[in-house]
């Protein structure tokens, strides 16, 4: 499946994935109302990682046996069949953060203003994964099964 | 082909996914002594404190029997396996017969030797009907004695209080979570629940329940005596094994099963509490009744049912569990007394932060997180695939540990999904 995936060599750090990410995940899906209008910001769905002059992001991996899904107690973590992305369900989600207990990359955000666990859904409803589409370097890229370096 | 699953929790999950991902035509028959939609055990400690109502407690979708044509026998027990003619026998005299069979029957509550067990509102709490009952029963302003501060003695706690209920815990070690929590995590996570009023004593269990018909209190050993208008027994679970007593099939403490999660006789497998698989850590078998675990032996054996052949690399414990915001995250060994064992940790009392790593020959063998828990899979990910932690062993009490700090070779490789040379 489609993955995003980051050329950390020519991330610059300027975190703009984070911004579009939250911007993406909000009720207004812009930056400026995302930022200054919702009275609760939206949780980050990637994790950025530093320590000059290296920098770069990290999104779920939507592993093929994801982890997420078979440990969370809720059932609220999905794997969807056909498109293989992992989802989920806040309703259903209770916070007991068993999904950041496993997963290996660390890419599971706790949301602890709703209490539900955050993660890229590679912005499903967008259609293409908006801290794509927003890297001004193209350091990320969204492609199938991995990238050249 | 017929596959009888004896259990309707999360490992009969794990199987019934795994089979129907291949096999859409084996049958698959599910037994249970219970008559619930297969549901969270985890949460019944949410739903007895109004955290999660009952409709919410389904783990799997309404349609999950029908949409996986898996045949329910529910509300009758499964009282005896004839391995040799392939039968389970029914508590009504029924039988059914399999060609693969799966023991996935849980565990069930310790219960000490003690007098007036026999009291009402005795409770334990590990099952739905045991959160119903205790939640009738539990009144705001009542006074409860969990007997175990565990896991499960230290949830019912945390509901119980959400009901407003006076509670005291009564653990026979030194500190509650000793299973998963060295002396200094004890500490901190108690120090939360007594700032809420929750009683804690330790170094002692109960002696004698007293009351006429119903429970008013609780002796204990050390002479304390305590009012209680409900008690919980939560000193543990062991393996509900008694549907293999009298058969051939090899139990120690719990049901012993190999690396595809069968038992010592062909055709028959067992996952999740009941069974006892290998534990990598300690490097031998061990019981390890934790939720992840159970689905992933299902799943196991789900496929080597069909003749898939799939093995298991081992397990170890890993919870994560909180009150209220306290939260912690432990995996492996977390206090181990032998020297071969490097501890590297760090506390912050102001913050209620606690790290500990337990590192042996280079190898990230556990961990404690308190509060400061976020990305904790990095850690259990070290564990499970054996890395070298060397090259960054000095950098893991960073407050932004990371994957920045693994060699890039490595970094790239766990990022790019590249194959590792």
């Amino acid at each position: 499946m489609k993955k995003v995936y980051v050329k950390e060599e020519v991330c610059v750090g300027c975190r703009l994935c984070e911004v579009y990410c939250i911007t993406s995940h909000s009720k207004y899906k812009d930056v400026l109302k995302a930022y200054k209008l919702e009275t609760q910001r939206p949780t980050p769905r990637i994790v950025i990682e530093e320590n000059k002059p290296v920098s770069f992001s990290l999104q779920c991996r939507h592993c093929d046996d994801a982890p997420c899904v078979k440990s969370c107690i809720t059932g609220a973590m999905q794997k969807d069949p056909l498109t293989g992305v992992v989802t989920c369900d806040t309703d259903k989600c209770v916070g007991c953060w068993t999904c950041v207990l496993v997963c290996e990359f660390g890419a599971i955000i706790r949301d602890v203003n709703n209490k539900v666990a955050s993660k890229c859904d590679l912005c499903a409803e967008a259609g293409e994964p908006a801290c794509v589409k927003n890297c001004p370097n193209e350091a990320l890229v969204y492609s199938e099964g991995g990238i050249s370096v | 082909m017929r596959i009888v699953i004896i259990g309707n929790s999360v490992a009969m999950v794990g199987a019934v996914e795994a089979i129907r991902k291949y096999d859409t035509s084996s049958e698959i028959v599910v037994i249970s002594d219970e008559t619930y939609h297969v549901y969270s055990r985890p949460l019944i400690s949410y739903y007895l404190g109004n955290l999660v109502s009952e409709d919410k407690m389904i783990y799997r979708e309404k349609d999950f029997y029908r949409k996986n044509k898996v045949e329910t026998v529910f509300g009758i027990k499964a009282i005896s396996i004839d391995e040799r003619k392939k039968e389970v026998y029914l508590e009504k005299g029924d039988s059914i017969s399999f060609d693969k069979l799966l023991i996935a029957t849980g565990g069930k509550p310790i219960i000490p030797p003690v007098e007036g067990l026999n009291k009402k509102n005795v409770h334990t709490f590990i099952k739905m009907d045991d959160a119903k009952k205790l939640k009738e029963a539990a009144k705001p302003g009542s006074k409860a004695v969990i007997v175990g501060g565990g896991l499960i003695g230290f949830k019912a706690a945390e509901g119980l209080h959400h009901l407003g209920v006076d509670v005291t815990i009564v653990e026979l070690a030194d500190r509650i979570l000793s299973t998963i929590l060295d002396a200094e995590g004890a500490s901190l996570v108690s120090q939360s629940l007594q700032n809420d009023g929750i009683k804690i004593i330790t170094g002692t269990t109960v002696d004698k329940i007293i009351g006429d018909e119903y429970v008013k209190g609780v002796l204990l050993k050390n002479g304390q005596e305590l009012e209680a208008d409900n008690l919980i027994i939560a000193i543990g679970v062991v393996p509900n094994v008694d549907v293999v007593k009298n058969t051939s099939i090899s139990i120690n403490r719990g049901i012993l099963v190999d690396n595809t999660m069968k038992t010592s006789v062909e055709d028959v497998y067992a996952a999740g509490d009941v069974a006892e698989g290998y534990d990598m850590l300690v490097e031998s078998n061990r019981v390890v009744p934790i939720w992840p675990n159970a689905y992933m032996q299902g799943e196991i054996a789900g496929l080597n049912m069909i003749g898939i052949n799939k093995s298991f690399k081992g397990i170890f414990p890993m919870n994560s569990i909180g009150y209220k915001n306290t939260n912690m995250i432990t995996a492996g060994i977390t206090n181990p007394q032998q020297e071969e064992f490097e501890i590297i940790s760090k506390i912050d009392h102001n913050r209620k932060y606690y790290k500990k790593f337990v590192v042996k020959e280079n190898r990230l063998v556990g961990f404690i997180l308190i509060n400061d828990i976020d990305r904790a899979g990095l850690f259990t990910g070290f564990i499970k695939n054996e890395t070298d932690i060397t090259p960054f062993k000095k950098y893991l009490l960073n407050d932004d540990f990371g994957f920045i700090y693994l060699p890039k070779k490595l970094r790239k490789a766990k990022m790019l999904d590249l194959e590792v040379v």
